[in-house]
């Protein structure tokens, strides 16, 4: 008879080997190419999510393009996806090109980690190329930019006799239809924003507020509009919105509930827009309400090319290729993606024409008025705290006047 | 985290006596080939323990002394993280929420690993499926542990409070509340681990001589009385060897708390290693990171020593 502690331990070790099994393939992977191929690795974070066909459609058109260059894309999620870059970094293992956000940009391009390109740059919007020069040299190239505004289901506004938003709303009239659109009973929420840093500083500046000094030394948000802010973010955990509880927080959570059509009013980046095109109901945008001012926040990504590439000429190819091609315009404006960061104003025309949703105009209004994250060189570390106080404020640990106070002075003594 | 630790305290497990001489001997005093088949006996554990523990170890000394958040050169800054460590009330509140994991998981995992390891020491039927059945979660990777009861804790449709509303109580947050997110990590902790003290204290259970019992039953002894003086004393050295490592391994505890709680909620779960993890690779600061890890350390250090001096005092080896 077979023993049983050997016949536990043998499934255990069955069951950890196909787990094991399951685990993705690290940074330092470098598959050969096919005979006399250049291999280009490229890290990225921006397709995860519901647009990594999107990205591979890209590569494929690169790749026919230039046959002797074979891309390897290693997606990982936004999350873990600057964790995972700075350990490569560190290690000597990073891919011979990757993706960078505008607030870390500037950390990677201080390092000497970023090789230098020499682009004839009058395929960019000026403002975006120059976003990702560094001491007058071009070390990234501007990829795309996108902006978040208030999604909202027609569905659930129609069968509350609730009025659709408009580019008029403020915080006011979103509150009022966030109470009368809210029926825990059904479990229907009202509702999605989180109580987070990146939140904070777009209510802030649509408060009227200001997160830094002008000249950047000390916190300015310990203030009425700071209090007005964070008041208008934690309200709603618990009364229009599920609570941290009940799962607000999680991976998904929040554009699970979209999609299942039990969310009325969520705010969430235009990159959604593909991945919402096959629901089975009607929604739409509008720039997101103000209270005294209006503000949207705006996200700008680049791409870089490391200094220890082997293969840095290739490398850049495919970044042009990615960021200003034909191709990627089609691709990024067919799929409802980031949008392309080019100067020619007429090859964006196409996604205005398209639905859902319907407002897409609004992803241009939008840009009438926006607010960029402030920029420290303690970032995550200014992230996290303000996070976890307005968490204490939402889950009612602490007053508001309190989280704010407190979410200040942290900040003030990253500074 | 326990694959590393393990090893160390093998140091100090009841020592039996000393390999005889006769063994080097037998080798007709060739001590150069002697000492080359114990080379190569120790080396399958030697080579992985200096590459991947002595060798990082040494360096991370050197980069406690920098200034360095992985992308750019390193500064050299001295003593100075250390100074910085000890001012920062971060790291006491790390230390303060370590003890406090400590304070309810050694407890809970030595009294459950008892109960199982006292009734699976008995003419239980099917005792040896229990056995395994206990054991599994220690051979379990922490991450499908952690999540499981992650899952099982959801304050909204976990198990738990499913099962706590149907006596009706109204089920905490669990995780998502500071005051119960550390007990919901003891409690995975300790379900985990007790298969690992159940498995010592058993192996030391059976360890005990049948016929001090026989004696104890002839002086008139009641179960009680057996277990207080003849049990317990004899079973000292294997709670010696179980505390010990499970101190290690409490200082250190990582993988469920990130997992589960990564901290949070409001930092009611920063323990010490999370607090370096964050350091390292959240906030680009490996110097302060390696520098904690230096006083987590020695904290450990002088814990185990004093232990292990102070077993004198309780330890009885028959």
């Amino acid at each position: 008879m077979t023993h049983p502690i050997r016949l536990g331990a043998v499934a255990a070790a069955a069951a950890l080997l196909a787990l094991s099994a399951c685990s993705q393939g690290s940074a330092t992977r470098e598959d050969s190419g096919e005979d006399g191929q250049v291999v280009v690795r490229y890290q990225e974070f921006s397709s995860n999510g519901g647009n990594e066909a999107n990205l591979d459609a890209i590569v494929t058109a690169f790749e026919e393009e230039n046959p002797g260059i074979d891309v390897q894309v290693e997606t990982t999620p936004y999350a873990d996806y600057f964790t995972k870059l700075q350990t490569a970094v560190a290690g000597g293992t990073e891919a011979d090109a990757f993706e960078l956000n505008y607030e870390n940009f500037v950390t990677y391009a201080d390092s000497g980690a970023l090789a230098e390109l020499s682009v004839d740059g009058t395929a960019y919007t000026p403002s975006l190329l120059e976003a990702f020069q560094h001491d007058g040299a071009q070390v990234g190239l501007p990829e795309s930019f996108s902006d978040v505004v208030l999604f909202y289901n027609k569905d659930l506004f129609a069968a509350a006799g609730v009025p659709e938003p408009t580019a008029d709303w403020t915080w006011e009239d979103e509150r009022a239809a966030a109470q009368a659109l809210t029926d825990t009973a059904a479990g229907v929420w009202g509702d999605y924003q989180p109580a987070t840093f990146h939140e904070f500083y777009k209510a802030l500046a649509q408060a009227g507020g200001q997160f830094l000094t002008d000249d950047g030394s000390a916190t300015a948000f310990n203030s009425a509009e700071g209090v007005a802010a964070a008041t208008w973010l934690a309200e709603k955990s618990g009364t229009v919105m599920p609570t941290e509880a009940e799962g607000a927080g999680t991976p998904d959570f929040d554009s699970t509930l979209f999609r299942d059509g039990k969310l009325a009013m969520w705010h969430s980046g235009i990159w959604m827009f593909g991945p919402l095109a096959d629901v089975p109901f009607e929604w739409d945008v509008v720039v997101e309400p103000g209270d005294t001012d209006k503000a949207s926040a705006m996200f700008t990504n680049g791409v870089v090319v490391s200094a220890n590439s082997d293969h840095p000429e290739e490398a850049q190819a495919w970044l042009e290729f990615l960021t200003a091609s034909d191709t990627t315009v089609d691709t990024r404006l067919n799929a409802g993606w980031e949008l392309p960061p080019i100067a020619d104003q007429d090859k964006l025309a196409p996604y205005l024409e398209q639905s859902p949703p319907a407002n897409r105009q609004a992803v241009f209004d939008a840009l009438d008025a926006t607010v960029l994250p402030p920029v420290i060189v303690r970032q995550q570390e200014m992230q996290d705290a303000v996070t976890e106080e307005l968490g204490n404020a939402a889950a009612g640990r602490k007053t508001v006047e309190q989280a704010v106070a407190d979410a200040a002075a942290r900040v003030d003594e990253l500074l | 985290m326990s694959t590393t630790t393990s090893s160390r305290p093998t140091a100090v497990t009841p020592a039996r006596k000393r390999p005889r001489r006769r063994n080097a001997l037998r080798y007709g005093g060739n001590r150069l080939r002697y000492a080359g088949i114990v080379a190569l006996f120790l080396a399958p554990s030697l080579i992985p323990l200096t590459l991947f523990t002595l060798v990082p170890m040494v360096s991370s000394l050197w980069v406690a002394l920098h200034d360095w958040n992985l992308i750019t050169p390193m500064e050299f800054v001295g003593l100075a993280n250390f100074r910085e460590l000890l001012a920062d009330g971060d790291t006491w509140a790390a230390f303060g929420h370590t003890l406090g994991y400590i304070a309810g998981y050694l407890p809970l995992v030595y009294l459950l690993g008892l109960a199982a390891a006292l009734a699976l020491n008995t003419a239980l039927r099917g005792r040896n499926v229990f056995r395994a059945a206990y054991f599994l979660p220690v051979v379990t990777s922490w991450v499908v542990v952690a999540l499981l009861w992650r899952w099982l804790l959801s304050p909204s449709n976990g198990l738990v409070n499913h099962l706590l509303g149907l006596v009706g109580i109204d089920g905490p947050g669990w995780w998502t509340d500071p005051t119960w997110a550390m007990p919901s990590v003891i409690l995975a902790s300790a379900w985990k681990d007790l298969g690992f003290v159940m498995i010592i204290l058993l192996a030391g259970l059976q360890a005990i001589p049948g016929e001090l019992y026989d004696a104890a039953r002839v002086d008139g002894t009641s179960t009680w009385q057996r277990f207080r003086h003849v049990t317990l004393p004899l079973l000292s050295p294997s709670t010696f060897f179980v505390v010990v490592i499970s101190l290690i391994n409490g200082f250190q505890v990582f993988d469920q708390v990130y997992v589960m709680t990564g901290g949070g909620p409001a930092g009611s779960t920063e323990v010490v290693v999370q607090q370096i993890y964050d350091l390292t690779f959240r906030y680009g600061r490996a110097g302060d990171a390696s520098a904690l890890s230096w006083l987590l350390f020695v904290v450990v250090l002088v814990v185990t020593v004093v232990q292990v001096r102070g077993q004198r005092r309780w330890v009885t080896y028959a």
